[in-house]
């Protein structure tokens, strides 16, 4: 079986261009000259210059000592918090700037839940002198006030969605509609691997530079490129793809991806795409999605925000109804405990996101001589009001 | 194509008047009121939307509406419901219009079944490719007599909208520019210069110009280059006025065609 995307945009039955005639003529544009423009040498020279020069990779594969120790396995983080703008939002970010720039594109748009992918965005439009609009639901803006600073800060034009549920779909559809009315000098910037295809294998690709390297790191620490588990958690599912993505064909690799369950699975506040989903289309792409019996979409919860995406991206579908991923989940509670035990263990502040995949490290049930390489995508900065407020260290 | 529509190209085959309104807006049981009102004042077309909590190709007056049409308790089912009985009622043509992921979930066989057992006419559900509607769906259609409706915008190359042209068996929708529902920025010289372009590809289909058309001239100016011209957002906006449904949609349609 394939896990990558075919000919016509699809992964097995997900996938595929969901899209009104207006946008056809911008999605075909990048379905025409995506992965020629990728492959071209000055492309991969001037992507490859910044992701070493500017974003800092190769990003460390750490082998954690004392997570080992108290899990009795070998555990080892891949090191995306230590990007620039601490996520591995702006490896996508740089190779879609430089597509952007090369079909002439003026004005970038972009959508943002948490604000990472805003601000990784509104970063590479600062490096290129190129215009840039965040769309960012109303909700979120409040929430997420020191990401917001950031993205006016570096020249960004931050613009509240305040229609529907006012929070990252919603942010989507607002982003979709600019496109929509400005189909000739503009270009969207998706942050994850969702929407019409190209974008769920674009991003997929951009991403992939995290199992590229892990796979030459791992020969020089264990001797081999393969470990047993990776584990990533998955909102659209980005920082998964990348970590997923050159193990895919390598099926002694068990690919762990860890949903958000919220206040518990069945609470009614969950973001499980996997087990509360139905297949569905949202934001252009046949998925999983969570929704009402008639077919509304319906907004999810997590206290991550990076998570508390309705959908997931096709790839991920494709993996789950396949069985070639196991998809996990850790609640609101797991993942802040995992948060604290990785700070106190490794020194160490994990965003909330990649604190879901360290939550599952127990149900693993790894055996000693298991590698486990856990994705850690991004940085606790951004969360530090929430841990400070949950952990009560502002009372102390 | 559907015999009601196929008449009324016949019969009209210059300046119709096609209205939108969202089902269950403003209120939920309005459906075969705002119907028999727009008929009683001659618009000769009627677009009924299907609500969708996510609606990508709409602008802000009918994503409002749509989400007040949810809120009221509008679905599918509750549609089929309420245009159970419409046809010995009337004999206006009824398009139904909506978003792929409500009717997926109803079952797209199911949907065209029972939309061709109360007598509706015609489907647009802008966002489902044309690729995946030859593949999986043009038989269910065709099987149920329904009549597919697709959108060219002033970017659809020649060679599609000549695809979409084979492919139709009603009208083609020109979308007037490149925008989302609602914008009221009249009709530039640009899209003149394509509604030209389209009229002198001589299609099969008739056209008729939607997006963007919100008072009388923008209709008359529609009209001089399609078939006719669909009235969305303004319609929708109109009913939010204070006075009774059949005073604000008689003095809405008189504004446009008197």
């Amino acid at each position: 079986m394939s896990y990558h995307v075919n000919e016509k945009g699809f992964y097995g039955k997900f996938g595929g261009a969901y899209i009104p005639e207006m946008l056809y003529p911008n999605v075909e544009e990048l379905r025409q000259n995506y992965l020629r423009i990728i492959q071209e040498p000055d492309f991969q020279q001037e992507l490859q210059a910044l992701l070493k020069d500017y974003v800092g990779r190769p990003s460390p594969l750490y082998f954690a000592p004392r997570l080992s120790e108290k899990y009795n396995t070998k555990v080892y983080l891949k090191r995306e918090d230590l990007n620039h703008t601490g996520a591995h939002k702006i490896n996508n970010t740089i190779g879609q700037v430089l597509l952007a720039k090369r079909l002439g594109k003026k004005r970038i748009i972009a959508e943002t839940g948490a604000g990472q992918h805003g601000v990784a965005t509104a970063t590479v439009c600062a490096l290129m002198g190129l215009e840039c609009i965040v769309y960012m639901g109303e909700v979120d803006i409040e929430r997420q006030a020191p990401n917001v600073a950031r993205m006016k800060m570096l020249g960004a034009q931050v613009v509240a969605a305040t229609s529907g549920s006012k929070t990252l779909k919603d942010a989507t559809n607002e982003a979709i509609r600019d496109w929509i009315n400005n189909p000739e000098d503009t270009y969207y910037i998706i942050g994850s691997v969702v929407g019409p295809h190209p974008y769920p294998d674009m991003v997929a690709r951009f991403q992939a530079v995290i199992s590229e390297e892990i796979r030459v790191q791992l020969l020089e620490k264990e001797g081999t490129e393969l470990p047993t588990y990776v584990v990533a958690c998955v909102g659209g599912g980005s920082n998964a793809a990348g970590a997923f993505y050159h193990y895919l064909d390598e099926p002694e690799v068990q690919l762990v991806a860890v949903e958000a369950a919220g206040k518990g699975i069945h609470s009614g506040e969950s973001a499980a795409t996997s087990i509360l989903g139905k297949d569905g289309i949202i934001h252009g792409s046949r998925t999983l999605l969570m929704q009402t019996e008639d077919g509304q979409i319906t907004e999810p919860y997590s206290i991550s925000a990076g998570l508390d995406y309705p959908g997931v991206g096709p790839l991920h579908a494709h993996l789950f109804e396949s069985g070639r991923a196991r998809f996990e989940n850790a609640t609101d509670e797991e993942a802040l405990q995992a948060v604290l035990e990785l700070t106190r263990l490794e020194g160490i502040i994990p965003a909330l996101e990649s604190a879901h995949a360290l939550a599952v490290l127990e149900r693993l049930q790894a055996k000693p001589d298991d590698i486990v390489v856990i994705n850690l995508s991004g940085r606790g900065d951004k969360d530090l009001s929430t841990y400070l407020k949950h952990f009560h260290f502002d009372e102390q | 194509m559907s015999n009601r529509l196929k008449r009324l190209f016949a019969q009209k085959p210059k300046g119709l008047l096609s209205v939108y309104f969202t089902a269950g807006f403003p209120n939920l049981n309005d459906t075969e009121t705002i119907i028999l009102e727009l008929e009683k004042n001659g618009v000769d077309l009627l677009e009924i939307g299907m609500p969708f909590s996510d609606p990508l190709a709409d602008g802000p007056t009918i994503q409002a509406s749509s989400t007040v049409a949810l809120k009221n308790g509008m679905t599918i089912p509750k549609l089929f419901e309420q245009l159970q009985d419409i046809r010995q009622k009337t004999q206006i043509p009824l398009v139904l219009m909506g978003y792929l992921n409500p009717v997926m979930q109803y079952g797209v066989e199911r949907f065209c079944q029972k939309a061709a057992e109360v007598g509706v006419d015609g489907i647009i559900l802008p966002d489902l490719p044309l690729q995946q509607y030859v593949e999986e769906y043009k038989e269910l259609f065709e099987k149920y007599n329904l009549s597919k409706i697709f959108l060219i915008t002033p970017q659809t190359p020649e060679a599609r909208i000549r695809e979409i042209d084979s492919l139709s068996n009603g009208f083609i929708y020109m979308v007037s520019s490149a925008s989302t529902t609602g914008k009221t920025v009249g009709l530039a010289e640009q899209s003149q210069a394509y509604f030209q372009r389209v009229s002198e590809m001589k299609l099969q289909n008739p056209g008729v110009i939607g997006f963007g058309i919100h008072d009388k001239d923008t209709f008359e100016a529609a009209c001089t280059h399609a078939s006719g011209a669909i009235i969305g957002s303004a319609f929708v906006k109109a009913l939010h006025r204070e006075g009774s449904l059949p005073e604000n949609i008689k003095s809405f349609i008189q504004s446009i065609k008197n």
